[in-house]
Formats: C-alpha cells, structure tokens, sequence
C-alpha cells in the first residue's frame, strides 16, 4: 500500500513537473469549451424561439446541455487517455529506470497499481476543468445535480478503463510514440465497435457492440447508473491490470 | 555473502551465461572482469532480481533469487549500467523517492539522504536537476542510490565507464571508501581497474569463468617467478653502473637484471628471481650493505592485461582442440538490453 503511494505520487509528479499535465488541460478546456458554447448557445436559442411561439415551458438544462457535453468529454477523454499513459512503462524501459523499480523490494502489481492510480488522477485532473464550465450553468441555471455525478462517475469509469489497457500497452514498448499510437488505436477501435450495433443485428453484432465503451457510457451520461455498465467497467479495469501485470513478469522471462 | 550454483542464462538466442558457479565472502570485494558480451550485466541481473536464472541457483546472504526475492531486493544495492535516474527530478527529490522505495520509513528519509549526499559528494548540487548535472556527478547520484538503504551487498555494474580520467579516479576512491560497510561487487572491461579496487577477481568470457582468484595469486599462478623493481641511489658521489649491475646479480635466487631509467644519480632496475625464489629481503640487505640508498623497493606483479590474454588464448586453444560448439562472439559489443 505505502510502496504503491510512494510510485503514485513520483508518476503524478512527473505529469506535473513536465508541460504535459497543463498541455491536456488546455487542450481539454479549449475542445471541452467549444463544445460547451455550442451547446448553451443552441439551449439559449431554442428557449428564445419556444418562447416566441409562446411555448413558455421550461427546458431542462441536463438533458439538452450537459447530457451532449458529457457525451463529448467522453469523446475527448479517447483522444488524450492515450498520452496520459504512453510514457508509464516505455519511459522507464528506454531511459532503464526500470532497473531500479523492478530491483526495489516493491511488488510488480504495487508498482502497476501506483502508474494507474496516477494515470486516474491525471485524467481526473482534466476533467476536472469542466468544473468551470459547470460551475457557470449553476450560477445561471438550476440543473440537477445528481445526473451530473453520475455522468462523472461514468466518464471516471470508462477513463480508468481506457487508461488500464493504455497501461498495459505502454509496458509492451520502449518507445513512447509507439505506446500512444497503439493506445490510441485500441480506443478509437473500442468507440467505433458501437457504430456495428447501427446495421448489424445479430448476436455477433450485440456481442461487438457490447465491447464498446460509448455503448456503456450512454446510461451514465443519461444520469442512470447501472450495475450492468458499472460491472462491465471494473471488469475491464481489472482486466486491464491484470494484463498489465502479466506483461511486466514477462518482461523478466522474455528480456 | 553471495552463492551462485551452476547459473546459466539463455536468452532467445544467445547462451548469455553459461554454468557459472562463485562464493562471495562478507566485505570482500571482487571484480567481475570480462570484455563485452562475456556475460558480467547479465549475471549482475540475475543476482539483483531483475531477470530469472534459466537454469542454476543464486543466493544473496542466504535467500535464494527466485524464491524470496523481496528479501534479496532489500538486501542488494545496484547500480546498473546506465544510472537509472530521472532526469527532470532534482537530486535531493530523486533520492527522497528511491529511499522510500527501498523502505525507509519516512522519519529516517531526510536524514539518510542527507548522510548519503555527503558521503558521495554531492550535497552542493541536490537541488539540480539530475539532467543538468555531469556524466561524472550523474555517477555519483546512482552510487547515492545504490547505498541508500545500507544494503550488506553492492552491485555495480562498469561504475567508471564513460567516465574521465579525473572522475575515474574519484569514483573509484569512493567505492573504496565503501568497501569497509558492504560486500561488493563490480564489474568492468578495464583490467587496471581491478587492480585498483579489488582483492578478488572473476574472469568471465562468452559467459564461463576463466579464473578465479585473488589478484596477487593470479599473478604470481601465472608468473610463477617474482620481478622487483628497485630505485637505488649513492649516498654521495656518482653510481657505477656495472658495480651496480653486479652486486645485484649476485644476489641469491636472481635470475636476470634490467636496468630499466637512470636519472641524476638515481638508477632503476627490474630484477627478476628465480622461478620460486623470494629476492626482496637479500635485494633490500645487499643494496644497504653496498653503502646505497634504497629509494623504492616494489613487486611488479604481471598486469590483469597479460593474465587475461593468456588465459582466454589458453581458452580458445582447447575450446579449438575439443569440439567446436556453434560459439557466440565474445566481442560482440552491441548491448541489447531489456
Ligand atoms: N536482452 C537481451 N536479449 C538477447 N541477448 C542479450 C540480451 N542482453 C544481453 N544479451 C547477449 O548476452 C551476452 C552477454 O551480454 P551481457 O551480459 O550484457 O555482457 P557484458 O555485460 O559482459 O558486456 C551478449 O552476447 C549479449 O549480446
Ligand atoms: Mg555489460
């Protein structure tokens, strides 16, 4: 547990100590911020013409501004997941600090746990920018804010989940560049499995889209939680991990 | 201190390590001495944990590699052919973390490091970035690491490789001034530089043990006679060479004399005894009974560099006469890691 905080806090650190921690929150506050313009704008615009046909009823926030804005971020999230984790694994094997963690008398999987934990939190971190953009809708408006959690939990879920297999990607290489390539890849493959359930209908079709982690966000960005879609998130973060694990014992037996 | 028991390491290819069997004792310090490719990284990684033996044991302070290799780990300092260091941390920080990492409780974290930073010389640039510092403080910086949490046995693998002369000669002086707490071993391609700091030697080539031995006994195994070089001086008034050359030759047990410098009124000689024959005491009686200063008295031993081409040509000799195994390149000098 301490072993595992001790390699948490050296990874968090590193995101911190070098530009790429504030290049993806700006990166994400200026996508996420475009999107939220739209969104509000729209939402603004709409009300005004429902008002003039004199239909004064009130327009719920949640589902026509943060519901879309939620379903970007998880959008977004595939796009920098992949440089959040590239470096975890192939820095370490190219720069040979690998040596030192693996020769510390520090298991492998407290040694995982630890970059994944920092990967989560620097992820939560950009989101965490979002806040703002939030923080300006309650100030204006009175949307409901359990949806809101729930969405977040969701995008934290398939954040993790995404990050986990990025993780075990990065220790498959010594190069960084590869690692967010192929990251990059698997997430835009896992997002894409979705579009399958569109025109395909049988069973392969349900089992394809099921692979996918939009399918699974929807709920949450809708402010429904279900054990479903959260067990099949831990599932493959455990999942995840567990290969992870596996990858960096057969570093070992492999080298 | 350390038992390795019939240890091979096969990598996809290669045979990399090839039965090797050696005892380390409890504050010695032994020299892993081999060119490129002989295998010394390799066995260095099987004894620190970081890769499995493929076949054999290997024991630090008596828990077995592949069976307790957390209590190995915690026993064992190493520092690895590239310093494993981070480059955008600062000194001070870099060493906070390894400590905590070899399980230092946070109490005893500040001070140790404080205590490792002067030890190694590098307190006045703890605050730098590891990645602005010198190749030589760079060193320094993964000795710290490898000393961090006292370990009984330090591993260090070519510590003064790419080093220059200067910083050669201060890393050195400081994995002497360790010596005393740890059992150490190094390894190097640089055959003086076991001469320098060990008193044992292992000779490893394409992955066996050629010899194995203290650095004297190497010597005198394969010299099998002693030379001597002694500086004389006249107490007053000039030298006569000849005299000089004579006296010496007469000495019981010497075979031939070399004059070796002359300088003002000093001359150098080699002496070389007899096969067997100790000729320091009745050099050092006959040049004082002569009436001369005796300036140095000193055994030339033969150099690891003569040692080691006559054993690996004796190496090939046979390995050529008996069967011709599908050999690795022992220069082969490209160094896949991982
Ligand atoms: N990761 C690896 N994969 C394949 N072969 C390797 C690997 N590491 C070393 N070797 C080979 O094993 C042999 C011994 O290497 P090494 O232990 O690094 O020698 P040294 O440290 O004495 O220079 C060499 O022939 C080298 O090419
Ligand atoms: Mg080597």
């Amino acid at each position: 547990m301490r072993n595992t905080l001790i390699i948490f806090q050296k990874e968090l650190r590193g995101y911190f100590a070098s530009p790429i921690a504030y290049l993806l929150m700006a990166f994400f506050a200026v996508i996420f911020g475009f999107f939220f313009y739209s969104a509000t704008r729209f939402f603004i615009l709409q009300g005004m013409q429902m008002q003039m046909r004199g239909m004064g009823m009130p327009m719920d926030v949640n589902e026509y501004v943060i519901r879309p804005l939620l379903s970007n971020a998880s959008v977004i999230g595939l796009f920098l997941i992949p440089m959040i984790t590239m470096r975890l694994y192939a820095e370490e094997k190219r720069s040979g600090t690998i040596e030192l963690l693996m020769t510390s008398p520090v298991s492998d999987m407290e040694i995982v746990l630890g970059k994944w934990l920092a990967a989560l939190a620097m992820y939560m971190c950009v989101l965490g920018v979002s806040a703002v953009n939030l923080g300006l809708l309650f100030a204006f408006g009175k949307p409901d804010w359990k949806p809101i959690l729930v969405g977040y939990l969701g995008l934290i879920l398939q954040g993790g989940c995404l990050l986990a297999i990025g993780t075990f990607i990065s220790t498959t290489t010594r190069n960084q560049i590869v690692a967010g390539g192929a990251t990059f890849g698997v997430c835009l493959l896992l997002w894409v499995l979705d579009w399958v359930s569109s025109y395909e209908t049988s069973a392969w079709g349900k089992v394809v889209s099921y692979l996918s982690v939009v399918t699974h966000f929807e709920p949450f960005s809708k402010g429904v939680l279900d054990t479903k879609d959260i067990l099949f998130y831990l599932s493959m973060i455990f999942f995840g991990l567990f290969l992870t694990a596996r990858s960096v014992e057969s570093l070992r037996w492999r080298s | 201190m350390i038992k390795v028991e019939g240890l091979s390491k096969r990598y996809a290819r290669t045979l990399a390590v090839d039965n090797i069997s050696f005892e380390v004792q409890k504050g010695q310090i032994v020299g892993f001495l081999g060119p490129n490719g002989a295998g010394k990284t390799t066995t260095m990684r099987v004894l620190t944990c970081f890769l499995p033996p493929s076949s054999g044991s290997a024991q630090v302070a008596g828990f077995d590699v592949l069976e307790q290799p957390l209590e190995v780990k915690k026993r064992i300092g190493y520092l690895p052919e590239t310093p494993p260091l981070y480059p955008d941390m600062e000194v001070i920080e870099y060493l906070t973390f390894v400590a905590k990492l070899k399980g230092l409780s946070n109490a005893d974290v500040p001070g140790r490091v404080r205590e490792v930073c002067d030890r190694c010389a590098i307190s006045h640039v703890s605050a730098k970035l590891i990645g602005k510092l010198s190749k030589g403080y760079r060193q320094r910086v993964g000795l710290a690491q490898a000393i961090l949490h006292n370990p009984d046995v330090l591993i260090l693998d070519e510590p003064t490789s790419g080093l220059d002369p200067k910083q050669i000669i201060e890393t050195r002086e400081l994995i002497k001034s360790l010596a005393g707490d740890h059992t150490i071993i190094l390894s190097t391609h640089i055959l003086s530089e076991v001469e320098e700091s060990c008193e044992q030697v292992i000779i490893i080539n394409q992955g066996k043990i050629v010899a194995q031995d203290t650095v004297e006994n190497l010597t005198a195994r394969l010299r099998g006679s002693e030379s001597v070089s002694v500086e004389i001086r006249a107490s007053g008034g000039a030298l006569n060479q000849s005299d000089v050359r004579q006296k010496l030759e007469q000495v019981a047990g010497v075979g031939h004399v070399v004059l070796k410098d002359t300088r003002d009124n000093r001359v150098t000689y080699e002496v070389e005894g007899l096969p067997g024959r100790s000729i320091r005491a009745d050099l050092a009686r006959t040049i004082v009974g002569a009436g001369w200063d005796l300036n140095e008295l000193r055994t030339v031993g033969m150099s690891l560099e003569d040692i080691f081409l006559e054993l690996t040509a004796a190496e090939k000799r046979s390995a050529r006469s008996t069967d011709s195994t599908p050999s690795t390149d022992a220069n082969e000098t490209q160094e896949i890691k991982q």
